[in-house]
């Protein structure tokens, strides 16, 4: 430990509310929710068993350690919805990525190299939809995507297509959402990687005889990886756990685990099972966490 | 190697604006093949934009680049067979030493392009570092691999963006040395861009002076300092004392008489000057030499410098002039009276 530097009192005074916001707000809860996963289902307020009784002393601890158990945990291995659900958020969240990388980078590129006074403005208007509230937003891709909707209407004045498409309610409309609604959080790390980039070095590159669009592969988007690597990470954990975008334009069969969870909350009342679900999104999502963040400390070493 | 007429150089009323300030000012130039060329002047005269010009990352507002038959003014920068080493080296972070160098040589087979690498290496004596990543190199070595790098296309003409601005003191007059024998040995072109007087004398065969935007003097380094056109020049290359007087008769070229407040004193003026006309004689330090003849001083001070003695002296009207001599000549101690000379050749007449 001899590397370290000494901490005076002050920085550690202010790390504190950052250690007390985590206590309160992530620690306290996630205890509480892994406590009901391992909990049963009641019929009772609050509807699980057992509750801990302060009163029992000793005996009434070891009574309520003995009822906790993994059953809700095994459901979530045996039952195939919950793997299906798993595998579906994994998927959509995968692939919205994967699409957000491609329209993001070209579009991050765009912002970076535009003239320095037009920038502040063009980043503006990649922030402006965050002014209008999230559900008005997806439920406006309702209105385009629905049978009768803007883009259907579109396409057939245009004379492309005779009958209306089925987009609403489908997978692709899922992935649209995820895809709109996490541009943003795709770009502008992005941008900000970007815009650091020492112009000299595309110029190197272009005095060396490469055209642009070598100069974009081998110079730009190597050095610009940190900010794909956090941009794609900001939207993956999130849309992991998305529950609107799929309710709102997704199908009956869009299983994605945060719909799962919801359903199991608010319909079945199963809030063991539910919690059970929420640890296990937990668990998906901290896997990539690590994962970015290894590889954003390597982007950050060769960086120069 | 013979030198090709193709890498001669030649602008023709290069002019940039950028909004209504005239970065450059309708310059022209002709390089010589093989020529390694300086341009000199402080910083925002417009020597690094011309600089870009040539390399393509700027166009011009008016004038043409022409590089032997060539005109490169419309060509992009990844077209043109010019090649550039940046201030910042602008080498790429991510990529090997090997890597950066081979950059430029895409096309060429494995077994060639690792060979073509190796000479380079040897070329800067950087044998063995090809698998090092620029992060891990000091920075003479990394100002030696963007020299490879921008050697490795073997350009008809080599532009250097301040080369030595980022290397302390002792390595710089070293990679002087060294940039110049690589020049000699490869017979590229090279244009330098640097503010420092001393960098460009010891690299450049010719230097152009740039002053606000315009190419003010071009000419072998002796000649500019010894023969400056005028007083930016005469003290952008070195110290020099300047005492104001009227011109008297006589041509170009020819030696003249100036009435200082001091008496008269002669020198050589080039140029074409009125008799009358309101001048300076800009005389070196080195050149004014303490004895029975010349103008009456006052030595204020005298500071040893181990190779010479540098002397300030006051004249009557309360300017001082600035003697630089070899120590041993120096008898004068401060306080004491003196006459200031020197000889009419080494007194520039320029325009006041």
């Amino acid at each position: 430990m001899s590397g370290r530097k000494p901490v005076g009192l002050f920085d550690r005074l202010m790390r504190l509310p950052a250690f007390l916001w985590l206590a309160a707000f992530f620690l306290l809860p996630f205890a509480i929710t892994l406590k009901i996963s391992l909990s049963e289902p009641a019929t009772a307020i609050p509807p699980y068993l057992p509750l801990l009784d302060w009163r029992g002393g000793l005996d009434g601890w070891s009574t309520f350690l003995e009822a906790l158990n993994f059953d809700n945990y095994r459901t979530l291995y045996a039952d195939p919805l919950y793997r299906d659900a798993a595998l579906g958020s994994l998927t959509y969240a995968g692939v919205a990525s994967l699409i957000l990388v491609a329209l993001g980078t070209p579009l991050a590129y765009a912002l970076a190299r535009a003239p320095a006074r037009w920038q502040p403005l063009l980043v503006a208007l990649v922030i402006v939809p965050f002014w209008t509230s999230f559900l008005i937003r997806v439920y406006a891709w309702i209105a385009i995507l629905k049978p009768e909707g803007l883009l259907n209407l579109a396409l057939r004045r245009l004379g492309l297509i005779d009958a209306p498409l089925t987009i609403l309610n489908t997978e692709a409309a899922v992935i649209v959402g995820l895809v709109y609604a996490y541009l943003p959080f795709m770009v502008l790390p992005l941008y900000a990687v970007m815009n650091r980039l020492d112009p000299a070095l595309r110029e190197a590159a272009a005095d060396l005889g490469a055209a642009p669009s070598r100069v974009f592969w081998t110079v730009t988007v190597p050095l610009s990886l940190p900010g794909i690597a956090a941009g794609a990470g900001l939207c993956f954990i999130p849309m992991v756990g998305e529950f609107v975008i799929p309710d709102l334009l997704g199908g009956s069969e869009t299983l994605m685990l945060g719909r799962v969870l919801w359903t199991e909350f608010f319909s079945n009342r199963d809030w063991p099972l539910a919690s059970a679900v929420a640890v296990l999104i937990l668990a998906i999502v901290l896997g990539p966490v690590v994962l970015f963040r290894d590889s954003l400390r390597a982007g950050e070493g060769e960086a120069p | 190697m013979s030198a090709l007429p193709a890498s001669r150089l030649r602008l023709e009323e290069l002019t940039k604006r950028f909004g209504t300030h005239r970065a450059v000012n309708a310059v022209s130039l002709d390089l010589e093949s093989g020529e390694f060329f300086c341009l000199l002047g402080p910083s925002g005269c417009g020597k690094s934009t011309l600089l870009r010009m040539i390399a393509g990352f700027e166009s011009p507002t008016a004038g043409r680049i022409l590089l032997g038959e060539q005109d490169l003014t419309a060509l992009p920068p990844h077209r043109r067979p010019v090649n550039m080493m940046f201030q910042s080296y602008a080498l790429f972070p991510h990529m090997s030493v090997a890597g950066n160098i081979g950059y430029g040589l895409k096309g060429l087979a494995r077994a060639a392009l690792a060979e073509r690498v190796a000479d380079l290496l040897k070329l800067v004596r950087l044998e063995g570092f090809g698998d090092r990543r620029p992060g891990t190199l000091s920075g003479g070595q990394r100002q030696r691999v963007a020299l490879a790098r921008a050697l490795a296309r073997e350009p008809k003409l080599l532009l250097l963006d301040e080369p030595l601005g980022a290397l302390d003191r002792g390595l710089r007059e070293e990679t002087q040395g060294e940039l110049r024998a690589v020049q000699r040995r490869l017979g590229t072109a090279f244009v330098v861009v640097t503010h420092d007087p001393e960098e460009a004398m010891m690299l450049a065969d010719r230097i152009g002076v740039m002053e606000a935007g315009r190419l003010v003097q071009v000419g072998p380094p002796a000649d500019l300092y010894r023969r400056p056109a005028s007083r930016f020049v005469a003290g952008l290359l070195g110290d020099v004392n300047l005492i104001p007087g009227r011109l008297g008769a006589g041509g170009p070229g020819t030696i003249r008489t100036v009435e200082t407040a001091h008496g008269p004193v002669r020198g050589v003026a080039e140029a074409a000057l009125a008799q009358g006309a309101s001048v300076v004689v800009a005389v070196r330090p080195e050149d004014v030499v303490l004895g029975a003849e010349g103008l009456p001083v006052v030595v204020t001070d005298a500071v040893f410098l181990g190779d010479r003695l540098r002397r300030t002296l006051r004249l009557p009207d309360g300017a001082t002039l600035r003697a630089s001599g070899r120590p041993a000549e120096a008898g004068e101690m401060p306080g004491s009276e003196a006459r200031a000379g020197f000889a009419a050749d080494a007194a520039m007449i320029l325009p006041a």
